[in-house]
C-alpha cells in the first residue's frame, strides 16, 4: 500500500492519487487479470493481438502515427448515441460563437470550422465496451475552390477498450468512455471539452505516465511479435535538477531487446513484475556498465518501440494496427484509475 | 578582473533594487553622488546610477543640497557616455544662479565638437530661458522630447509599489524587481471550481426517451430560481442543471437535492468532486501552488455537508486518499473539519487512512493542531451518534445498521480518541487547554446513552483521569465532576429501563437488564477493578452524602 503512496507523492509526474481499490496491490495494470485468467496480483494478461476483425481497418488506421495527448473523461450523462448529428451541429454553433467572443483560435484566413461526430464500433474490448466516439474539425477556407477536401483541424476520440471495471454497475443514463485521445491545437480541445463538460455534466483531465507505468509498458511492448521491427527501443531520460538538465536517450536494437526479454517473461501472455524489474536493471546495468550513470536514479520520460511511443505528459504515438487494441486497453486502466 | 566584474553584477543589481516607497532623502544622493565621483566604479554602474536618478528625482525630498553639486555633475558632460544623462539630470537642477557664462561656454564648445545634440539643445534652451542674454545662438524654439524616456527597471516596480501601499492586489517579489512574469496562475479550461447554474440543455431537440410524466409542463429554468417560495410553487417541474457542481454554491437546489431520490445527480456530483478535489489538491499535485481557491472550495464543500447533514462520499474517498500524504498544515481548518463528515461505516478504511495519518501528526505537531483534532474528532462522534437518533433510510448507509456495528464502530473511535489524549497529555505536560478538550470530547461519550440513545459506557482512561482530577484548575476539575455525574445518571437510567440490549463480544458493553440487585454491586466491582479506586471513592461519598441529606430531610420534614 505504502508504496503506491510514496511514489505518487515524490514523482512529479505522477499526478493522480492512488485509487483505493488498488491501494493494496501496487501494480499500475493488472485488472485484466479477472477477466482474461484468474491469476492473483502482480500479474497482467496480454490479449492476443488482433486478427482481422471486423470493421473497416482503415477507420481505425486513423488513429495509428499521430500524436495523441491523453484525458480522462467521467462517465458522460444522457449522452444519446443515436443524437450525434445533432451534436455535432450543436458544437459547431458553440465553436461559432466562442469565435465570436474572441475565444479561439486561428488568426487569419476566415475558416468555416465544420463538426463531425461519428462512431468507432471496431474500438472495442469486450461486450459491455461502448463503441468509441470521433469528432473531428475540419475547416474549408473560403478561398479554396469547392470540391477540394477540407483539411482536418483537430481530431479527438473517446474510447474505452475493456473498461468493465468503471462500466460494470453504471446506470443506463451513463456512458462510460473513459479516455480520450486529442490531437490538434489546444485551444480547440479546450472550446470542444467545454462544450462536452457542460453538455454531459463530465470532467477532463490531462492523463498523465508515471515512470512505473512506462517501465511496464516497455516491458510488455519490446515482447510484441512484429514481423519486422521498424525501430529500436528507445527510453529517454531526464535529469532535472542541473544547473543545464540533461536528457539521456538510450536505445536498443529491436533485436536484442526482444532476446533480452524473451529470456526474462516465463509464460508467454503474462507478465509479473518481477519480471519487468529484472528487465530494467539488466538494461541500467547494461548502461552503467559502459557509461558509468546510474540511470535508475533519474527520471524515465519518454519509452518508444515499434508497437508504440508514450512519453510521461500523457502522450502517445501508437504505430501497429495489431496492436492497437492491446495499447487503448492500457490506456483505458489508466484513465480509469484516475478517475475512481 | 574577475573580481571587478561581479561587483559590477553586485552594483547593478543593488541599484535596480533601490525603490523608493515614500521619499528619498537628500544625503543618500549627496553620499551616491560623492561615491560616483570617486571614479571607482565602471562605465555602466555610473550610467545606471545616473539612470535612476533621473526616474526617481521628484522623490528626493528636499534639493538644495544636491544642487550644491551642480558644479560636479557638470563636469561629467565631458564622458562621451553619460553626456546624454548627465545632460538630463541637470537639465531637472538647474535654477537660475546655475546659468553662468563658462558653463554657456562648454556647452557651446561641446556642441562644436558633437553636433546639435538634442540634449544639449535641451539644457542650452533652459539656460536661454533663464538667461537669454548669455545665450546668443537662436535654438528651436519647438520643443520636442529632448531626452530618451530612461526610466527603466524601476517604472513598473514603483509603479507595483504604490499600488501595493494604496491596498491593492499583493505582488510577487519578481515584479519588484521587474525580472520576472508576475505569478498570476491561468485558470484551467476544464476545472473550475465555481460553476453557474445552467439549465441542461437536452431538451432542445426532443428527447423522448427522457420525456418525464410532466412533459407537457415546460420545465422551470434554473437561473430563474432565486427564492424559496419559487422552489415550492416549480418544484414539480424543477430540473437540476447541467453541470452538478453549481449546486454547491445553491441553497435552493441543495434543499432540492434533499427531497428527490434519483441516484443519477449524486453520481454526477460525486464524479465532479472527486475529479476537481483531486486535480486541485495543493499538496498531492506538484504545479499547485495557489491555496486560496483550494482552501474556499473545501469551505464550499463544507458548508454544503452542513446544510444537508451528511457527508459527500468523494469527499471520504478524497480524504482517504490525501490525508497520508497531509503535511498537517496546508488547509489545516477546512481538512479537519471535513474530517468531522466522514460517513459512519464500518469498512476497515477508516483505521489506516484517518486515524493512522492523523496520529502521526498528532504526536508530532504544536498543542493547538492537537486541540483542533480533538475538536475534529468530537463533531465526528456527535455526527455519527446523530445517525443513529435520526431514522435513517437504510439504502444510504453503507453500514450494516445492526445495534453491534454502530458500537463497535463508536467504540473504536472513542478508544482512538483516549490512545490520543493519553499521549497527548503527556506530551503537552498535562495542559490545561488540551485538557479542556479532551473532556469536551468526553462529555459527549459520558451522555451517549441518555442524549443518543446508545448502550454503550466507556470511561475515560486513567491517563486522562488522573490528570484531570489532580489538575490545580478549577475549570478542569468542574469538567470532570460533571461527567462522571452524567455517567452515573446515564448508568443509573440505563439500569432502570426495560429494553432489551444485546451484549457486545467487548467488556465495554453491557446488557443492562441483566444487571440488577446483586450483580449490580458486582458490576460495580468491575469498573473499580479498572483501576479507577478514585472513582470507587468519588462514588461511595457521593452516595454518603446523598442518603445523609436525604436522611436529614426526613427528619426536617417529621419535625
Amino acid at each position: 500500500m505504502a508504496a503506491m503512496a510514496v511514489e505518487s507523492a515524490e514523482d512529479g509526474a505522477a499526478r493522480t492519487l492512488p485509487s483505493l481499490g488498488r491501494l493494496s496491490r501496487g501494480l499500475p495494470f493488472g485488472r485484466a487479470y479477472g477477466r482474461l485468467g484468474n491469476s492473483p496480483s502482480g500479474r497482467l494478461i496480454l490479449p492476443a493481438p488482433l486478427s482481422q476483425e471486423s470493421g473497416d481497418p482503415q477507420r481505425t488506421a486513423l488513429l495509428l502515427r499521430k500524436a495523441w495527448t491523453l484525458y480522462s473523461v467521467t462517465p458522460l450523462y444522457r449522452f444519446c448515441r443515436g443524437r450525434l448529428r445533432d451534436y455535432a451541429r450543436l458544437l459547431g454553433a458553440f465553436i461559432a460563437a466562442e469565435r465570436q467572443k474572441g475565444l479561439a483560435v486561428e488568426v487569419g484566413v476566415e475558416l468555416d470550422i465544420k463538426v463531425a461526430l461519428s462512431s468507432l464500433p471496431e474500438l472495442q474490448g469486450s461486450e459491455q465496451d461502448q463503441p468509441a466516439v470521433l469528432v473531428q474539425l475540419s475547416s474549408r477556407s473560403r478561398a479554396s475552390p469547392k470540391n477540394s477536401e477540407d483539411k482536418i483541424l483537430w481530431s479527438g476520440c473517446f474510447c474505452c477498450v475493456y473498461g468493465d471495471d468503471l462500466s460494470e454497475n453504471m446506470p443506463e443514463d451513463f456512458t462510460c468512455l473513459p479516455l480520450f485521445l486529442a490531437n490538434g491545437a489546444e485551444s480547440y480541445m479546450s472550446v470542444v471539452g467545454n462544450w462536452f463538460q457542460k453538455t454531459f455534466d463530465c470532467i477532463f483531465r490531462r492523463l498523465a505516465i508515471s515512470p512505473f507505468s512506462l517501465t511496464w509498458m516497455v516491458a510488455m511492448w519490446t515482447g510484441c511479435k512484429v514481423d519486422k521491427a521498424t525501430s529500436g527501443v528507445e527510453l529517454v531520460f531526464s535529469v532535472p535538477r542541473l544547473p543545464q538538465p540533461l536528457d539521456i536517450s538510450y536505445a536498443i536494437h529491436p533485436e536484442d531487446a526482444k532476446a533480452l526479454w524473451d529470456t526474462i517473461q516465463k509464460t508467454p501472455g503474462e507478465i509479473t513484475q518481477e519480471e519487468v524489474d529484472v528487465f530494467m536493471d539488466c538494461l541500467y546495468s547494461h548502461f552503467h556498465r559502459h557509461f558509468k550513470i546510474h540511470l535508475s536514479a533519474t527520471k524515465l520520460v519518454k519509452v518508444s518501440t515499434a508497437i508504440a511511443s508514450a512519453h510521461c505528459d500523457g502522450i502517445v504515438k501508437m504505430l501497429h494496427s495489431q496492436y492497437l487494441s492491446g495499447v487503448l486497453m492500457l490506456l483505458t486502466e489508466l484513465a480509469i484509475s484516475q478517475i475512481q | 578582473m574577475g573580481r571587478i566584474i561581479s561587483a559590477d553584477r553586485v552594483n547593478t543589481r543593488l541599484l535596480k533594487s533601490l525603490i523608493p516607497a515614500s521619499v528619498i532623502p537628500e544625503n543618500s544622493v549627496v553620499t551616491a553622488v560623492s561615491w560616483l565621483c570617486t571614479n571607482k566604479s565602471s562605465g555602466s554602474i555610473q550610467l545606471l546610477f545616473l539612470r535612476w536618478l533621473i526616474t526617481v528625482f521628484d522623490f528626493i525630498d528636499r534639493k538644495e543640497q544636491v544642487n550644491a553639486l551642480y558644479g560636479f555633475f557638470f563636469s561629467f558632460l565631458q564622458d562621451e557616455k553619460l553626456c546624454p544623462y548627465v545632460c538630463h539630470v541637470l537639465y531637472l537642477l538647474t535654477r537660475k544662479e546655475n546659468v553662468k557664462p563658462f558653463r554657456v561656454r562648454r556647452l557651446l564648445d561641446l556642441q562644436a565638437k558633437m553636433g546639435m545634440q538634442p540634449h544639449l539643445q535641451a539644457l542650452l534652451s533652459l539656460y536661454k530661458l533663464f538667461c537669454p542674454e548669455l545665450v546668443t545662438i537662436t535654438l528651436p524654439t519647438k520643443t520636442k522630447t529632448y531626452f530618451k524616456s530612461s526610466e527603466g527597471p524601476w517604472k513598473a516596480a514603483m509603479n507595483a509599489v504604490r499600488q501595493r501601499n494604496q491596498g491593492s492586489t499583493p505582488l510577487t517579489q519578481a515584479v519588484f524587481l521587474g525580472t520576472a512574469q508576475p505569478q498570476s496562475r491561468k485558470r484551467k479550461w476544464n476545472t473550475q471550481l465555481v460553476l453557474p447554474a445552467s439549465s441542461a440543455r437536452n431538451s432542445e431537440v426532443g428527447t423522448e426517451k427522457y420525456s418525464d410524466l410532466f412533459s407537457t409542463d415546460e420545465t422551470f429554468p434554473v437561473e430563474q430560481l432565486q427564492t424559496f417560495p419559487q422552489l415550492l410553487q416549480n418544484i414539480h417541474r424543477l430540473e437540476f442543471p447541467s453541470q452538478m457542481g453549481s449546486v454547491l454554491t445553491n441553497p435552493l437546489l441543495l434543499h432540492y437535492m434533499n427531497c428527490v431520490r434519483d441516484e443519477s445527480i449524486y453520481l454526477r456530483l460525486y464524479y465532479w468532486m472527486g475529479q476537481m478535489l483531486q486535480e486541485e489538491c495543493t499538496w498531492c499535485v506538484v504545479d499547485n501552488t495557489n491555496e486560496t481557491e483550494f482552501k474556499s472550495f473545501l469551505e464550499t464543500i463544507y458548508k454544503a455537508e452542513c446544510f444537508l447533514q451528511e457527508g459527500f462520499p468523494a469527499c471520504e474517498e478524497f480524504l482517504y486518499k490525501s490525508l497520508p500524504l497531509w503535511d498537517g498544515s496546508s488547509c489545516r481548518p477546512e481538512i479537519l473539519k471535513l474530517v468531522s463528515w466522514i460517513p459512519l461505516s464500518s469498512s476497515p478504511e477508516i483505521k489506516s487512512y484517518v486515524y493512522g495519518p492523523l496520529a502521526q501528526l498528532f504526536f508530532t505537531s504544536s498543542l493547538y493542531f492537537k486541540c483542533s483534532v480533538l475538536e475534529s474528532l468530537k463533531e465526528l462522534l456527535e455526527n455519527w451518534l446523530n445517525c443513529n437518533v435520526i431514522d435513517m433510510d437504510p439504502e444510504f448507509h453503507s453500514l450494516n445498521t445492526t445495534l453491534s456495528g454502530l458500537v463497535t464502530v463508536v467504540a473504536d473511535l472513542i478508544h482512538f480518541v483516549g490512545r490520543l489524549s493519553t499521549v497527548g497529555l503527556r506530551l503537552e505536560k498535562n495542559s490545561t487547554l488540551l485538557l479542556f478538550f479532551i473532556l469536551d470530547f468526553y462529555e459527549t461519550v459520558c451522555d451517549m446513552y441518555l442524549k443518543y440513545n446508545l448502550p454503550l459506557l466507556i470511561l475515560p482512561p486513567a491517563g486522562v483521569f488522573y490528570p484531570a482530577l489532580l489538575s490545580m484548575d478549577s475549570v478542569t476539575l468542574n469538567q470532570l465532576c460533571y461527567i462522571m455525574y452524567r455517567y452515573r445518571t446515564n448508568l443509573v437510567a440505563a439500569k432502570e429501563n426495560e429494553e432489551s440490549k444485546k451484549i457486545c463480544p467487548e467488556d465495554t458493553t453491557l446488557n443492562f437488564k441483566l444487571i440488577k440487585g446483586k450483580r449490580w454491586d458486582w458490576y460495580l466491582e468491575y469498573l473499580y477493578a479498572q483501576g479507577l479506586e478514585g472513582l470507587k471513592v468519588f462514588i461511595e461519598s457521593s452516595i454518603n452524602r446523598v442518603s445523609q441529606a436525604s436522611l436529614r430531610k426526613a427528619e426536617n420534614v417529621e419535625a
